[in-house]
């Protein structure tokens, strides 16, 4: 083995790559490519999960809306196409009765699901907006970006307070471009309230947009006179828990609450998010696998088209070879030369696309960085794959080089030197 | 240093055996220059070839340098032909994209010489043949004298017991085949052992013992009185 780390046996190695420049280039192309695309999909992929994790961010994936609608069977004495109106109390009894759930987010709304959305007024201009009557447990579904001020938080539930956190779309509408609006009161529904704090818009938000009002869930009910009803509620589940099952145990529990027939579907409408995220989470660990499998394909051709040339080159050279052996070269040495070139040729093509990738991802992240709306961050490729892909590269080539290797050493000299 | 009893080789083309050595019987002594001479297709090559250890023959004996060469494998054949032979071709078989002092070095890269002492011997040899100023030139930028000169200070450079040539002198005019042969009796004064097969009568001539072969016999064997080159070159 020794006769890898000479500078000698690199010199006759280099002097037949250098011999054909045009051979060297077209033999590392193929290589070059698969490691490039390999590089190239697994950072994409890896940058489309970053992506995913950071649009997903502070929010509680593991979560179902549900909200109440008209009963499809009669049950009970109860006719069909009842109504049912979730009530706040149903939050309490989902938390304490089911196993699994982490925490239950009642939300009041007006101007949601096709209701009228209430007038909002600063001064003489107004817009209607939809309004959140919320708990400030509704940051820990979806997080809040706060632009300025603050969010909801207990006392302003626990003293009804008149406060309102507006969007940045009904700041610009409602306020003069340089206005400071916290402090200030705008008029929701003919009742004033003092603006504490002004959010961003978040991709992950279903219903807020960047035009709606929020104001405490205490505060609402006396504004709109709801009660005890609540629009619907978000009902998050631990993050291991199988959210599938909770909503199943959820609805069977208020199926008795409510008196509704146990095989009816109609009476509660939901939407579970923890099942969309882990299509969503299957989508990009499908994407990494293709990537992984793609590019390993490639390289794998690429390698392959590495031993095909050099089985031409070295029938090209049998010539050289047979001289070479007359010299005095035993077939060792002619072998572990070819492996060599074949090593070499493949880990030089493996260098150039890894650094060739690794310079297109940064590329991608800079054109990417801008785009707000696209799941796309960081797009990188973990040294153990670099390192993989490496150690793959240098056995294949190695193994692939062995075929030429024996067809050179497999012509008697004799043979060789009366080739013309 | 080469003693050869009854030796035989035939080729075998589909079911047709061509026997091409019926029997060679040949003894060479070290510091002889011999030439082997005989009609195109009596089995000069096949007999160089042997001895150069290029091929195996099918019967019969060889003995170089009291080494008896037999069931070599070719990893042992290549050392063998390192350490012992020097070869010439007709055709030069130089390689071409290496220069001439890098081709020269060539079999004391494979004897695991020294980069230095492999630079210095190769200008050392292709002093010897008046090359010295071409060592960086290509092979393609050489005469076809100059080549077959390069070629001689490569087989010279591993410093071999026998040097075989086979028509060295084949494609060159005749006043650059002199010169080459000057070279090789200058080689063969030193001392060096020396085998030339040839077709031509005037480079015979210039040797010391002419064996010709006829029908894969040796039909006469002959010292004869040795022509200098040098008078014409
Ligand atoms: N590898 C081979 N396979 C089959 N036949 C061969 C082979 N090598 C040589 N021969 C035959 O053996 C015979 C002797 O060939 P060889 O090359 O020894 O002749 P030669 O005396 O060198 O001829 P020339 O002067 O033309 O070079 C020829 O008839 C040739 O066709
Ligand atoms: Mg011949």
């Amino acid at each position: 083995m020794k006769f890898i780390f000479t500078r000698d046996t690199w010199q006759e190695i280099f002097g037949a790559i250098r011999k054909n420049k045009m051979r060297t280039a077209i033999t590392i192309i193929g290589v070059f490519w698969g490691i490039l695309l390999f590089i190239v999909l697994q950072g994409a992929a890896k940058g489309m999960e970053n992506g995913f994790d950071n649009a997903f961010k502070g929010m509680a994936t593991n979560s179902i809306f549900l909200w109440g609608q008209q009963t499809g069977m009669p049950h009970g004495g109860f006719n069909r196409n009842r109504s049912i109106r979730l009530e706040l109390s149903d939050t309490d009894r989902i938390a304490n009765q089911i196993e699994g759930v982490d925490f239950v987010a009642p939300r009041n709304a007006r101007g949601v699901f096709g209701g009228a959305a209430p007038l909002v007024v600063n001064d003489t201009k107004s817009g209607s907006y939809k309004v959140f009557g919320d708990y400030p447990i509704i940051d820990k579904i979806a997080r809040k970006k706060i632009r300025k001020g603050r969010f909801l938080n207990q006392k302003d539930i626990d003293e009804n307070r008149k406060i309102c956190v507006i969007g940045e779309r009904v700041l610009t509408e409602l306020f003069d471009k340089d206005e400071d609006p916290i402090g200030q009161y705008i008029k929701i529904s003919n009742v004033y309230f003092q603006v504490v704090g002004v959010y961003k818009e978040n991709t992950t938000d279903f219903f807020e947009g960047d035009d709606s009002v929020f104001i405490p869930f205490t505060t609402f009910k006396k504004v709109y006179n709801s009660g005890n009803r609540i629009s619907w509620m978000v009902i998050a589940g631990y993050p291991d828990e199988d959210i599938v099952q909770v909503e199943t145990k959820v609805k069977a529990l208020l199926k008795r609450r409510y008196s509704v027939h146990p095989d009816d579907e109609r009476a509660f409408g939901s939407a579970n998010f923890g099942e969309m995220f882990g299509k969503i989470t299957g989508f990009v660990k499908g994407l990494k696998f293709t990537a992984l499998v793609v590019g390993i394909a490639t390289i794998l051709a690429g390698v392959i088209a590495i031993g095909n040339i050099l089985l031409i080159t070295v029938k090209e050279r049998t010539k050289e070879i047979g001289i070479r052996r007359a010299l005095g070269a035993t077939p060792g040495e002619i072998r572990g030369q070819i492996i060599l070139e074949s090593v070499f040729l493949t880990l030089l093509a493996g260098t150039l696309g890894i650094t060739t990738g690794g310079v297109s991802l940064r590329l991608i992240n800079s054109i990417t960085q801008n785009l707000d709306d696209f799941p796309f961050l960081n797009p990188t490729v973990s040294i153990q794959y670099i390192g993989m892909a490496l150690l793959i590269m240098i056995t294949l080539g190695s193994l692939i080089g062995l075929i030429p290797a024996q067809r050179a050493v497999s012509v008697r000299p004799i043979e060789a030197l009366r080739e013309e | 240093m080469i003693q050869i009893d009854e030796l035989h080789k035939s080729y075998h083309m589909g079911s047709n055996e061509l026997h091409v050595l019926k029997g060679i019987n040949l003894d060479i002594k070290e510091g002889e220059f011999v030439s082997i001479m005989g009609s195109s297709g009596s089995g000069k090559s096949t007999l160089l070839n042997i001895i150069g250890m290029l091929d195996l023959a099918d019967k019969g004996s060889y003995v170089l340098d009291n080494v008896p060469i037999k069931n070599l494998s070719e990893k042992k054949a290549a050392v063998y032909r390192n350490k012992f032979l020097g070869f010439i071709f007709q055709s030069f078989n130089l390689i071409n994209y290496k220069n001439a002092a890098e081709n020269v070095a060539l079999p004391l890269y494979y004897q695991g010489i020294s980069r230095k002492i492999r630079k210095e011997k190769s200008l050392y040899y292709l002093e010897k043949v008046g090359l010295a100023d071409w060592a960086h030139h290509l092979p393609s930028e050489l005469s076809g004298g100059q080549k077959q000169r390069v070629a001689i200070a490569r087989a010279l450079a591993s410093e071999p017991k026998v040097l075989l040539a086979d028509e060295p002198t084949g494609a060159l005019d005749t006043k650059t085949s002199y010169e080459v042969m000057d070279f090789l009796q200058s080689i063969n004064d030193e001392g060096k052992t020396i085998l030339v097969v040839t077709h031509e009568p005037d480079i015979a001539d210039m040797t010391k013992r002419i064996v010709m072969l006829k029908d894969g016999r040796i039909l006469e064997d002959k010292k004869v009185e040795q022509i200098r080159a040098s008078q014409y070159v």
